[in-house]
């Protein structure tokens, strides 16, 4: 039913936008409970069943090497060292399962927000129609505030990781999407050209010039992607995705000022390590990427610059 | 199709065709067949070509020249289809590429057509050699044929050893000297080179414009190539198209552009054309107005000077290799002595060879009265330059008003 707003809109009638939500939840709800029901349980199997058995099956401190040695394969000693005293702190703050618990959770939502934003980013990139109709689209995900997503998920999805993974997505996804486009439409036009006139398909073009150029860019949205996954991750802990979230959820309700800093910081050093790492990766900067080029076939002897425009010269006089 | 057959194709064709960038560009196009003006349709969009008709044999080099804007890009790209043409055909080696579906466009680019771009557009992710084999990848060649290809190309452009580097460890004349090895692995018949010399400072430029004409011989390719630089268009070009707000204003060899421009525009353009450096001599050469046999004797050479009016003679064996010159006041001593044999009548005469740019032959002509002698590699006659024929051809063919012609009777 249509009544007047009860605000001074000169008669502009009251529209029920909230109603109208609430319904299509609701509908949702009823009618594909099923696949809400089957979506609920992949995610809790991959992300408590899982990666969080995974991350707490070694010892905390073997894991904390391994992540160091992670480090030092994508940049070097010194982030390998910095992550080792980040580990060890979190060790001590006795905040470690949660810190795992809410890793497993920023991790399964990265992955997910990435299989569905890097193709979405393709496409916006060679559409500018999908690219205008994915616009909006992003803009509401984002710039709702992040708390009115938990009621209408708990509502599909009920109290739980599975509610929290999917409100984290919700929120993480749009800079996936966002950077890839960007990227891709970054990409040299004459370097795209030269893949169109030596005759590559449209795939060729994308997987051997568009993404791998791209993938600074696109790393550098991963990279939000995980901050982003990471803040919303806490907010998560009030639908109960537990980990260092819900800590600070039950920090909040019994004004526990001491519990909610530890938690606090310890989602802060795993922000520290994750944003280096994943910076690392995006520049290329590391041991791994040496190694990598220095695996593949040796580079012929090649000559410094001057020579070479000699011999150059020299060809053409022949 | 056989081999002799295949010759008589042009490499490239192109009917009629124009391109227009807008919302609408086929009405665009409608619009400028019934005559309206680029400018009266710049609200709705860019028309960017506009009815460009021309054809390449094969073999030749086709060299593009307008200014910024002109459309010239545009145009090499339509013969690509990369921007496909709006109306009009473009037939490369027959093969009509306006109407083919977008895999066989893909199959004639792979096979018949390979491109040099201006900015490089090498991929900075992968090394020189695997840019050089990208087109041969593209086409699915094995890994070790495609390297060994590659190889090849970058050696033939003096890159020798620098197949494991990186773009962007090598200077600019390198990097495009890799965008040539590209397109040359290709092993296309047609090469399309968009500008590809502009980015390179002048000296670079030089050498990758020797190079390349060096290649074309070896080679045998067909290349159209664009250029804002008319002087780079005339040393490389056997015939040029000359561009103006979408339209080929004029088609013609360097001789012909240079002599007789089309319209105001042209001649412009050609003004500051440095004429000594951009005709050669087999260009401007004159058959000699008679020969003198190295074995004939003083007398015949003075009734020859005679009968033709002339102060010298070149001399020329029985094969006519080039031997020297002789003046009319040796003959006359010469017959005055009752000398039987030239033997010691014989001066040196400067010869040149066909494609010698006629700024090298300034200092000869002016040393020697006869003129110079143009031979080829056996050292045979081919022509002669007099001196007043190589002033007539550095001279501007439109008329000035800073010399006066000056005759005045003298009074009895």
């Amino acid at each position: 039913m249509i009544r007047a707003a009860e605000t001074d809109g000169m008669g502009i009638p009251r529209v029920e936008v909230g109603e109208w939500i609430e319904t299509g939840f609701n509908w949702a709800r009823s009618n594909l409970g099923e696949a809400f029901t089957l979506m609920r349980n992949g995610l809790e199997t991959l992300t408590e069943d899982w990666l969080e058995t995974l991350l707490t099956w070694p010892d905390a401190l073997v894991l904390s090497v391994i992540f160091a040695l992670i480090a030092w394969l994508v940049r070097d000693w010194k982030l390998a060292v910095l992550t080792l005293v980040l580990m060890v702190s979190i060790i001590a703050m006795d905040q470690w399962d949660n810190a795992m618990a809410t890793l497993a959770l920023v991790l399964v939502a990265t992955g997910v927000a990435l299989v569905i934003a890097i193709p979405v980013g393709v496409l916006a990139a060679k559409s500018d129609r999908v690219s205008g109709a994915v616009r909006p689209i992003m803009d509401l995900m984002q710039t709702m505030p992040a708390l009115v997503w938990l009621v209408p998920v708990v509502t599909l999805f009920s109290i739980g990781v599975p509610a929290g993974v999917v409100a984290t997505l919700i929120f993480c996804l749009p800079p996936g999407v966002r950077f890839t486009e960007l990227g891709i439409r970054g990409v040299d036009r004459e370097v795209v050209e030269a893949g169109h006139a030596f005759g590559s398909t449209p795939g060729q073009i994308l997987f051997r010039i568009q993404l791998p150029l791209a993938v600074k860019t696109i790393m550098a949205g991963v990279n939000q992607v995980i901050m982003l996954a990471l803040s919303m991750a806490v907010i998560a802990g009030f639908v109960g995705a537990g980990g260092l979230g819900g800590e600070v959820a039950r920090a909040i309700g019994s004004l526990d000022i001491a519990l909610g800093f530890e938690a606090g910081l310890s989602v802060v050093v795993l922000a520290i390590y994750l944003d280096r790492v994943t910076a690392a990766v995006g520049d290329g900067s590391g041991v791994l990427t040496k190694l990598l080029r220095r695996s593949k076939p040796a580079p012929e002897q090649a000559q410094p610059k001057e020579q070479a425009e000699q011999q150059a010269t020299a060809a053409r006089d022949i | 199709m056989s081999v002799s057959e295949n010759n008589h194709v042009n490499a490239v064709s192109v009917q009629n065709v124009y391109k227009a960038f807008g919302r609408r560009p086929e009405s665009i196009v409608k619009k400028l067949k019934e005559g309206a003006t680029r400018e009266e349709l710049k609200s709705q969009g860019m028309a960017a070509v506009i009815d460009a008709s021309f054809e390449v044999p094969q073999g030749e080099i086709f060299v593009v020249m307008g200014l910024s804007g002109s459309g010239k890009s545009t145009l090499i790209r339509t013969l690509n289809g990369i921007q496909p043409a709006t109306s009009g055909t473009v037939e490369i080696f027959g093969q009509d590429i306006t109407k083919v579906n977008s895999r066989r466009l893909r199959s004639i680019r792979r096979e018949k057509i390979a491109m040099v771009f201006q900015h490089f557009a090498l991929m900075p992710h992968r090394t020189v050699g695997q840019n050089a084999a990208y087109s041969l990848e593209v086409r699915g060649m094995n890994r070790s044929d495609r390297e060994k290809k590659a190889t090849e190309a970058l050696n033939l452009v003096g890159l020798r050893g620098y197949g494991g580097q990186r773009p962007d460890q090598l200077s600019g004349g390198m990097r495009q000297r890799v965008g040539l090895a590209r397109a040359l692995a290709a092993e296309t018949d047609l090469m399309l080179m968009d500008e590809a010399f502009s980015a390179l400072d002048p000296l670079i430029r030089k050498e990758m414009q020797d190079q390349l004409l060096e290649l074309q011989q070896d080679l045998g390719k067909t290349i159209v190539f664009i250029t804002h630089d008319l002087n780079e268009a005339m040393r490389l070009g056997s015939r040029i198209a000359m561009m103006r707000d979408g339209k080929i204003v004029q088609i013609g060899t360097t001789e012909q552009i240079l002599n007789d421009p089309a319209n105001d525009y042209v001649a412009q353009f050609i003004q500051d054309v440095d004429r000594t450096r951009v005709l050669t001599a087999g260009e401007i050469q004159e058959p000699p107005v008679a020969l003198l046999g190295s074995e004939q004797g003083p007398r015949a050479a003075h009734r020859l000077m005679r009968e033709n009016q002339t102060s010298s003679l070149c001399v020329v064996n029985q094969s006519r290799v080039l031997q020297g010159v002789v003046y009319e006041h040796d003959i006359a001593e010469g017959v005055a002595a009752g000398k039987e044999t030239l033997s010691g009548l014989i001066k040196p005469m400067p010869a040149t060879h066909e494609d010698t740019y006629l700024a090298e032959l300034m200092t000869a002509a002016s040393e020697h009265a006869a003129g110079l002698a143009v031979i080829d590699e056996s050292g045979k006659l081919l022509g002669v330059i007099p001196r007043v024929t190589l002033l007539n051809a550095m001279a501007d063919p439109t008329p000035t008003s800073s010399v006066q012609t000056i005759y005045q009777e003298v009074a009895q």
